[in-house]
């Protein structure tokens, strides 16, 4: 037989990352070279670009179409509260523990919620966001149904100086993001992986191959939720305030959020990273047209549906399956021309 | 002892029942072949022995071992493969990653041992070339050559077949034929349903025919063949075809 490989890189992918490497350096500078103003968008662009990937890990890979991650938002923003309030830990140590209570929480949600299919399952999971809701708003300690701020205290223990805290706080926000995003990659490189692409393209015959379904899926659902709840404690620690309305918020932490994953494209690690700047560079133009914007941003998402489907990244991917992340594994030394 | 074996398995959609009362086994090393009209209940018994659907009643055994009530992944880690009739491809992973995914989580090897007998099947099943086309671009022909190879690349016990010679031209079809003689020569068992009953001949042992979800004969192939009961039913296939 002829002397074949397989390999995982294409010159495509080896540029991008490099590429994506020179970017993060230049972004890890950000304190140096943007203004305060800036600093914070930035912040924002790195936590909406974790979120919609935690989005489409969850729906565009293990077809688990949650309109509920705000239930994790805002968990996680209500334990970081009342770790550095009550228990007295520091910010830093306070979102890890807020994850991993996350998590713990999440796998009793699933194994409740996965006795749903389709619509039952998106709407069981906008149901939990709502008990969440409304059970931190019972909780008289953490300000109830009006919500509360964080003390002085606690976010001084960040750091003394105003200057200081925007750059610690946007550095977690590029910290979680890349986080975040090579947790996916990572996950999608390895043999589970496989499994999990596989569903995403066919479930029957993914089980018919020897793949355990539920169980991939939960711990995707558990992973996803661990880190959503990551994400919403470093966003409630960038507004030092806390509702239950705006923590569990389904416009603000999920409509926005599938948004971003429908315009990039679904179902790839790339789609949502690109969807999260076309959203922010809409956002930044339009906004001050105020119910403009808003139509904008609907006619964009109606033309995306007719005309890419499979979104921007799925035109650009096409039937060549280009792709910036070195996921797929090809075949080298075929004698047929293109490899 | 049978490595393969179906007694008394019943199942029914509402009124109609596709599987009724069906008892066969299966050897070792043997290839047995199902025919029987469109619609006779041949794919869902597929269906119920790799534990897609659930059965009424009856149980399946693998080499003694009572599977009937295990979900479907595990049967194939325990070795039972299937093609599908109608393809299920994952279409956006390349023809390599497809027959990976078999290989990785149906047969659970190693990267570079899966990576080895993925790149040996699909040399076998004359895809090799188009190793890096995404599946959801193949024709129906790929498709149906890639439903054999991703099934081989879960190194399955016992094999399930279901129609993958049709609409194959004489020289690809008598390389099917080859391929899976080569297949049966390692050991491998084989249920094979077919309508192209002169590429059935040439590789089964026994032959069992399907109607109404009952089993209506079995035994040699030439003489189910030549059976009066089985021509009338074999060439009302040819007309409807």
């Amino acid at each position: 037989m002829r002397d074949l490989s397989v390999s995982r890189s294409t010159p495509a992918s080896t540029l991008a990352m490099a590429a994506l490497g020179a970017a993060l350096l230049v972004m890890f500078a950000a304190p140096w070279w943007a203004g305060r103003a800036e600093l914070r968008l930035f912040g924002e662009i790195f936590l909406y670009m974790s979120l919609a990937t935690l989005w489409n890990f969850l729906a565009g890979y293990a077809g688990l179409v949650s309109v509920g991650q705000q239930a994790y938002v805002g968990l996680g923003g209500y334990m970081f509260f009342a770790a550095t309030m009550f228990w007295g830990l520091n910010p830093l140590l306070a979102l890890p523990v807020a994850a991993l209570i996350g998590a713990a929480i999440s796998a009793p949600v699933a194994a409740l919620i996965f006795r749903l299919r389709g619509a039952y399952f998106a709407i069981g999971t906008w149901v939990v966001a709502e008990v969440f809701l409304l059970t931190f708003a019972q909780v008289t300690s953490l300000g109830g149904g009006s919500g509360t701020s964080l003390p002085v205290g606690v976010v001084k223990g960040l750091s003394e100086s105003r200057d200081g805290r925007e750059a610690l706080i946007y550095w977690l926000a590029l910290g979680i993001a890349v986080l975040v995003v090579g947790a996916v990659f990572a996950f999608l490189r390895s043999r589970r992986g496989v499994a999990l692409t596989a569903i995403r393209d066919n479930e029957l015959a993914a089980k018919s191959l020897g793949i355990d379904i539920w169980w991939t899926k939960f711990t995707v659902y558990v992973v996803t939720a661990g880190l959503t709840t990551l994400v919403g404690g470093l966003i409630f620690l960038q507004k030092l305030r806390i509702s239950p309305d705006a923590a569990f918020s389904v416009n603000d932490w999920t409509a926005v959020v599938i948004f971003i994953v429908v315009i990039g494209g679904i179902g790839t690690l790339e789609g949502p990273i690109l969807g999260t700047l076309v959203y922010f560079a809409l956002r930044e133009t339009l906004a001050d047209y105020g119910t403009i914007y808003l139509i904008a941003l609907g006619v964009v998402a109606i033309a995306v549906m007719l005309f890419a489907p499979k979104g921007l990244w799925g035109l650009i991917r096409g039937h060549r399956g280009t792709e910036l992340f070195p996921l797929s594994r090809r075949v080298r030394g075929l004698t047929e021309k293109g490899q | 002892m049978a490595i393969l074996e179906l007694s008394g398995v019943r199942k029914a959609f509402g009124a109609i029942t596709v599987a009724d009362d069906q008892s066969w086994s299966l050897e070792e090393g043997e290839a047995l072949g199902v025919i029987g009209p469109n619609g006779a209940g041949k794919t869902t018994m597929f269906n119920l022995v790799t534990g897609t659907l659930p059965v009424d009643g009856g149980t399946i055994r693998l080499s003694g071992e009572d599977i009937t009530q295990w979900p479907a992944a595990r049967r194939c880690r325990a070795g039972l493969a299937r093609s599908f009739q109608v393809p299920q491809p994952f279409g956006g992973m390349t023809i390599f990653e497809n027959a990976f995914v078999a290989a990785t989580q149906g047969a659970g090897l190693g990267v570079d041992e899966a990576e080895a007998l993925c790149l040996d099947v699909l040399d076998r099943t004359g895809l090799l070339r188009k190793a890096n086309t995404m599946a959801g671009g193949l024709t129906l022909l790929e498709r149906k050559r890639l439903e054999l190879a991703r099934a081989m690349c879960a190194r399955p016990r016992v094999l399930l077949l279901d129609e993958i010679a049709g609409g194959l031209t004489e020289h690809e079809c008598k390389s099917l034929i080859e391929t899976i003689n080569r297949l049966r020569a390692t050991g491998i068992s084989i249920v094979w349903i077919e309508h192209v009953v002169h590429a059935l001949l040439a590789v089964v042992d026994r032959l069992i025919v399907i109607d109404f979800g009952r089993k209506i004969a079995e035994g040699e192939p030439r003489a189910i063949m030549d059976s009066r009961e089985v021509r009338e039913i074999y060439l009302g296939i040819e007309a409807d075809a």
